[in-house]
């Protein structure tokens, strides 16, 4: 059962070949059996599962079912998801209890999904290794002395390891991509507005966006189909017709005109990491795609302007966790504004007070016009070599990341040295572009991650061009030896 | 950029963060080397560039005023760690 596609499981449910409470407790048994080792989970609640399975049986009995219905689905700890902790990885909303459900929470109960539970991440999704949550960091199935990536490392990893089917997450400056690239999975940030940020728990708003993690760019298609869709909820959530990603998923590739950012392959890269990126290029022209090169000049400058950008946006967000509503109290206190000062000490981690601190800093009377104003146009000057690029070509091909997973603690104390983690993909979330990764190669038996860069909702394509790559080749197959 | 120990503090107050004597060294060393990355924008030419606030060009959607939030009050206030009634209870403020 573990190495089911979605489809296969939807068949298998609809046969009856097993029923959704099975299918839930089979996972939760895998839970009991790996998850100790992997901590990929910081809430499971069998009770619950069991119940919303119990309904989906119901659902599939009345001939109701959907693609999606009585399929475990583990969801990021960062959608509020009424009656479960949801914590955002974080010792500040450690008693939250959310009282309403997120829009993508929503969607996935109106198709009679089932949540297995919540999954491990970086504290407020600050992160590139799953090292800043309060829970613990997450370790990667492939090799439990790595980090999974962050900071959607919980989901990754608990894909990766087969304790789920599919997971939700979530990608502010590649924190789908570069834990997807790391735990040789699919994963997709969908173009900025295409998924409701309702109920999802605020890091930088005008950046972060919601996206599937799975094994293949099909699973992750069929998740679309759930996640995607306007939301009068979200004021920046896109008004367009609802697409189907799951149609057009086969259509012949020929001709496709693929362009590679010569940016994307220069110091910094593993030199093993790019062998592998160049063999799917191969793989590409092998398949009828036209490879052209193409220039992506401003592309050195998104990490500079994403650390003024979504530090400035998440200490106003975080700047509500305050004590007083909800989450963290600090215990002991004079006036209110100790409360406050410690409440927030106590409560956030350093990775967090780094951040709010940056994003203080800069907003500070003085300082905006040359960091934050700065910062802005630049990222205007980013967006316009995307525009650019898209004239000579469909796609963008390059690497995820530029190494595979690397050790625990290798980076932790170095904020500078895991902040290069995200060169190739937080250009993507700047200009509000979709990216997805996916599995092309191993190096030193770790997974390897292709990205494929499309222009403005071009997802249904994105998931074409790596569903084809995927129909020829067989790296999104592998699993993890421990875990198989 | 170096910080000193005052400006940490400013900036910790400013973010309403407590942070002690013996981290203010090692928080301001970390925050100098941040913003040493940042510094890179500075070479760049941004005259007469537009700033980029959001990744699409989306005005703010109109609606009608109607409530239709759900009420959920009682759940909400079950979150705090001190209510009276419906009110939320802070130290005193005001003598």
């Amino acid at each position: 059962m573990i190495n089911l596609s979605l489809k296969e499981l939807s068949e298998g449910l609809k046969q009856k070949k097993f029923s959704s409470v099975e299918l839930t407790q089979f996972f939760l048994n895998r839970l009991d059996l790996h998850n100790s080792s992997i901590n990929a989970f910081i809430t499971i609640d069998k009770d619950k599962s069991l119940a919303m399975a119990k309904h989906s049986d119901e659902i599939i009995k009345e001939g109701n079912q959907d693609y999606l219905t009585g399929i475990p689905i583990a969801q990021k700890d960062i959608f509020c998801a009424e009656g479960w902790k949801t914590s955002c990885g974080s010792k500040m909303l450690d008693n939250f209890i959310a009282p309403y459900d997120s829009t993508v929470i929503s969607k996935f109960n109106a198709v009679g999904a089932v949540n297995l539970g919540k999954t491990n991440m970086d504290e407020f999704a600050m992160g590139s290794s799953n090292e800043t949550s309060f829970y613990g960091n997450v370790k990667n199935p492939w090799d439990i002395k790595t980090v999974p990536g962050g900071s959607s490392g919980g989901s990754a990893a608990a894909v990766a390891g087969r304790l789920a089917p599919a997971a939700t997450a979530t990608d502010t400056g590649g924190s789908i991509r570069q834990p997807a690239s790391l735990c040789g999975l699919t994963g997709l940030k969908p173009t900025y507005g295409l998924v409701s940020r309702y109920g999802m728990i605020a890091f930088a708003s005008s950046l972060d966006q919601a996206g599937p993690m799975c094994h293949t760019a099909e699973d992750c298609a069929a998740m679309m189909n759930v996640m995607s869709g306007h939301d009068p909820k979200d004021s920046t959530s896109i008004q367009r017709a609802k697409e189907n990603y799951l149609t057009g998923i086969s259509d012949p590739i020929k001709g496709l005109k693929i362009g590679v950012p010569r940016e994307f392959f220069s110091e910094g890269l593993d030199p093993e990491v790019e062998k592998i990126i160049e063999g799917g290029i191969n793989e590409y022209k092998k398949l009828g795609a036209e490879i052209v090169e193409i220039s992506l000049p401003n592309n050195h400058l998104s990490i500079p302007v994403y650390y003024v950008i979504a530090p400035a946006e998440a200490s106003s967000n975080l700047s509500r966790y305050d004590g007083v509503r909800y989450g963290y109290r600090t215990k002991e206190y004079d006036d209110l504004m100790e409360m406050y000062c410690k409440t927030r000490e106590e409560g956030f981690g350093e990775e967090v007070k780094r951040r709010i601190m940056i994003g203080t800093y800069v907003l500070s009377a003085g300082y905006y016009d040359a960091y934050y104003l700065k910062a802005q146009k630049i990222r205007r000057l980013i967006s316009e070599d995307f525009k650019k690029a898209f004239e000579n070509c469909d796609v963008i091909l390059g690497p995820s990341a530029p190494s595979v997973a690397f050790p625990i603690g290798e980076k932790k104390e170095d904020p500078l040295k895991m902040y290069m983690q995200d060169v190739y993909t937080i250009s993507t979330n700047l200009a509000g572009l979709p990216g997805l990764s996916m599995p092309a190669g191993l190096m030193n038996e770790l997974p390897v991650g292709i990205q494929l860069i499309g222009n403005y909702f071009s997802e249904a394509k994105l998931l074409n061009i790596a569903n084809i790559f995927q129909m020829n080749t067989d790296w999104h197959n592998l699993s993890p030896e421990e875990f198989k | 950029m170096k910080f000193d120990n005052d400006e940490i503090k400013k900036i910790a107050h400013l973010a309403r963060i407590n942070i002690n004597k013996n981290e203010a060294d090692k928080v301001g060393e970390k925050l100098e080397g941040i913003l040493g990355l940042i510094d890179q924008m500075t070479q760049v030419n941004t005259d007469g560039i537009e700033p980029m606030a959001h990744a699409l060009d989306i005005t703010q959607p109109l609606r009608e005023d109607k409530v239709t939030e759900v009420d959920i009050r009682k759940k909400s206030l079950k979150l705090s760690n001190e209510t009276h009634q419906s009110l939320f209870i802070v130290p005193r403020v005001i003598e």
